[in-house]
């Protein structure tokens, strides 16, 4: 922008006139890329909504309790059961694997490794958000669902028990479970990435009380680093979810789909919302293409809703929140 | 709370910035190139144009199925070394987005695996002025029934046994209707495990079109693009499949015969009533093309398939996808380089050169049908 010598008194005043000038400006760009922001969201909806409603008139089946997806079948029918508790299920196990994994990383990061060998691994975590999806289902498709064989008969063997962990098919564990260990590696790199700069942004003075009051290194981290960070990490761990619930060609690489709702995570099927639009696109006819974007509306549903649930987690938290340190 | 900018990442965004741009620069400039190439006119390369008549110079715009798409990029190589004035551009996308592109007059001509419904050519009689769209048999393929079973090279199985495996109905590898069909094969006392497409697509039509035929009540499902078998394993395309295949033990599934070839996988040879069972060959499956029937009305040209063909030597499950054009109001500006391509890929040489890809020329019987058909787009 403008660049004025500050010397003379009379570039004083020219320079607070550009200023203002210059302040303006950028407040209207600011805002005007608000106001895209939300001109975009609304086009999108909006454009979903109306699709949806076209593909919804003709549906013969219950849009939400149905499990088929045949929305060019003579008399369609189709539903979204089967990709909700999909997408939600296998949302949920990276989830489990991902975060606690990520928390330990950026706590290693910013608190226990020497400076030396710090940046480099984080640079090295860094990367992993770097490998492009499809990379990602590959690996999955060819290393990891042959090598996973092992992991699945123990579970299967000793938490069978469970119902969740009851295989009931043999053959390879191209499931939901698999899926989620694959989503858990790819959201790892953001959580850790966005909960590593929170841990780093913790006040000096009260990791200092914690240790001048007689705390260990961890009771340090429990009473002064996690309280402090928690709104962080949840936004990073939402960050996570959003990939997570709206990962397409990875999971679509992996998982071996059928329109079966079952609880047994490690029997082969199911969907994600995501996936389904991935493979049933290039030979959807007029109607299944309307059927396929009132699937996306609901992803988007969810993915505000969890956005949602985030702030509101983050708001009730505030006492915790740097803004009082 | 605030988030420190990470200098390292904004280097690397600018940088990332820079390299798709002068990518995208250089798109551009390629797209320049081979216009300028295109108004330069056909003079050159003569003695290979010899053989096809070019039309006039231009771009022909085509989109649908991919199961087309390896013939098309042998096309458009072979056909642009003869003709350069002419630049054809073929995208994929599926059958269902080029019906859909041709009937919004976004492209001269569509590839479809499936003959047009009825209400796609009402749809179509907005875009073709006094006429309509038709369907124009142009590649040939078969499916095959891929399999990976440890000591067994020449597995045999019928119309209802392929059926039931497909179906869960036969779960095992010795179930005595394989061991009938395989006296002395040594088939172990396994699980099938059976893999099918989990994305739509013609493949899987047109073999439950072949098993609703031959399954003897087996198969009740009708057929469909989207797989309605009951259990067993799905994987994306027909690479996903074969993959599976090659990865796991005492499986089958089915893909085309290109995919079968590329991946080493051992086929099904199939027991029709022939005096033997058949093998999925090319050869093979033009015996079955040749013998289908034209169900098509006034002009159209779509195929009712042989599936249940008991002739020697006759493969089958075949498929065959089809070109759309408008009969009558094709768009006059590209008219002439439309029949010109299609005159090209119905001829004998271009039927021959994707034989090579896993596809099947088109019979005689057939061919001879669709050249009179493309002389007469208007």
């Amino acid at each position: 922008m403008t660049s004025s010598p500050p010397a003379a008194p009379r570039g004083r005043e020219r320079r607070a006139r550009d200023s203002r000038v210059g302040d303006k400006i950028f407040m209207n760009f600011a805002r005007g890329a608000g106001i895209l922001l939300l001109v975009i969201m609304a086009a999108i909806a909006g454009f979903l909504a109306w699709r949806s409603g076209l593909a919804l008139s003709k549906n013969d089946g219950n849009f939400f309790t149905t499990f088929e997806w045949t929305p060019d079948a003579p008399k369609p029918v189709f539903g979204i059961a089967v990709l909700v508790f999909g997408t939600i299920v296998s949302a949920l196990i990276a989830m489990v694997i991902a975060v606690p994994v990520a928390i330990g990383i950026a706590l290693f990061i910013s608190h226990y490794a020497p400076r030396r060998i710090a940046q480099p691994f984080a640079y090295l975590v860094d990367l992993l958000a770097a490998v492009p999806s499809i990379v990602y289902g590959l690996w999955g498709a060819l290393f990891l669902v042959p090598h996973l064989d092992g992991l699945t008969s123990w579970l299967n063997q000793y938490l069978g028990w469970t119902y969740l962990f009851d295989q009931t098919q043999s053959g390879t564990p191209r499931n939901l479970f698999t899926v989620g260990i694959l989503l858990a590696i790819m959201i790892l790199p953001i959580i850790t990435a966005v909960s590593r700069e929170v841990f780093r942004q913790v006040p000096r003075m009260h990791e200092e009380a914690a240790l001048a009051l007689g705390a260990t290194r961890w009771e340090m981290i429990r009473t002064a680093v996690l309280p402090f960070g928690r709104p962080g990490v949840i936004s990073a761990s939402m960050l996570g979810l959003g990939r997570a619930l709206g990962e397409t060609i990875a999971v679509a690489v992996v998982l071996s789909s059928n329109s079966v709702l079952s609880l047994h995570i490690l029997d082969a099927g199911g969907g994600t919302f995501a996936q389904n639009i991935a493979l049933k696109f290039a030979e959807a006819g007029e109607n299944g293409r309307n059927a396929l974007m009132a699937s996306g509306l609901v992803l988007f549903v969810i993915t505000l809703l969890v956005n949602g649930a985030a702030r509101l987690i983050i708001a009730r938290r505030k006492e915790y929140s740097g803004a009082n340190a | 709370m605030k988030l420190q900018r990470n200098g390292r990442s904004k280097a690397l965004a600018i940088g990332a910035m820079a390299l798709v741009s002068s990518l995208s620069l250089a798109a551009c400039g390629s797209d320049d190139n081979s216009d300028t190439k295109a108004s330069g006119g056909s003079s050159g390369s003569a003695a290979a144009s010899a053989a096809v008549n070019c039309g006039k110079n231009g771009t022909l715009l085509g989109a649908g199925s991919t199961a087309q798409a390896n013939a098309m990029d042998v096309w458009k190589a072979s056909f642009g070394a003869a003709c350069s004035g002419i630049t054809v551009n073929y995208s994929g996308g599926g059958s269902g987005a080029g019906v859909q592109q041709f009937n919004q007059g976004k492209v001269a001509f569509a590839g479809t695996d499936f003959a047009l419904k009825p209400a796609d050519v009402d749809a179509s009689k907005a875009v073709c002025t006094g006429g309509k769209a038709i369907d124009l048999p142009m590649v040939a393929g078969l499916v095959s029934l891929v399999y990976n079973i440890d000591g067994v090279d020449n597995l045999v199985l019928d119309g209802p046994t392929a059926a039931k495996i497909f179906d869960s109905q036969i779960t095992k590898w010795n179930d005595p209707a394989i061991v009938a069909l395989n006296p002395g094969a040594k088939l172990p006392d396994a699980d099938i495990a059976s893999f099918h497409r989990s994305d739509d697509s013609g493949t899987t039509y047109n073999l439950t079109s072949y098993f609703a035929k031959t399954s003897g009540g087996a198969w009740t499902a009708e057929p469909s693009k989207a797989w309605k078998g009951k259990n067993g394993q799905s994987a994306n395309g027909s690479a996903g499949v074969s993959a599976q295949i090659k990865q796991v033990k005492n499986s089958i599934g089915y893909a085309e015969l290109s995919f079968a070839q590329l991946n080493n996988l051992k086929s099904a040879k199939i027991s029709t009533g022939a005096a033997q069972p058949v093998e999925a060959t090319a050869a093979n499956a033009a015996l079955t093309l040749a013998s289908s029937t034209i169900s098509g009305t006034d002009g159209d040209l779509a195929l009712t398939l042989d599936y249940g063909t008991k002739a020697d030597n006759a493969y089958p499950i075949v498929l065959v996808t089809y070109e759309i054009a408008c009969d009558k109001g094709n768009k006059a500006e590209t008219l002439d380089t439309l029949k010109s391509f299609l005159n090209y890929t119905i001829s004998d040489a271009a039927q021959k050169s994707i034989g090579d890809k896993g596809y099947v020329p088109m019979p005689a019987a057939i061919g001879d049908k669709v050249k009179a058909a493309v002389g007469a787009l208007a």
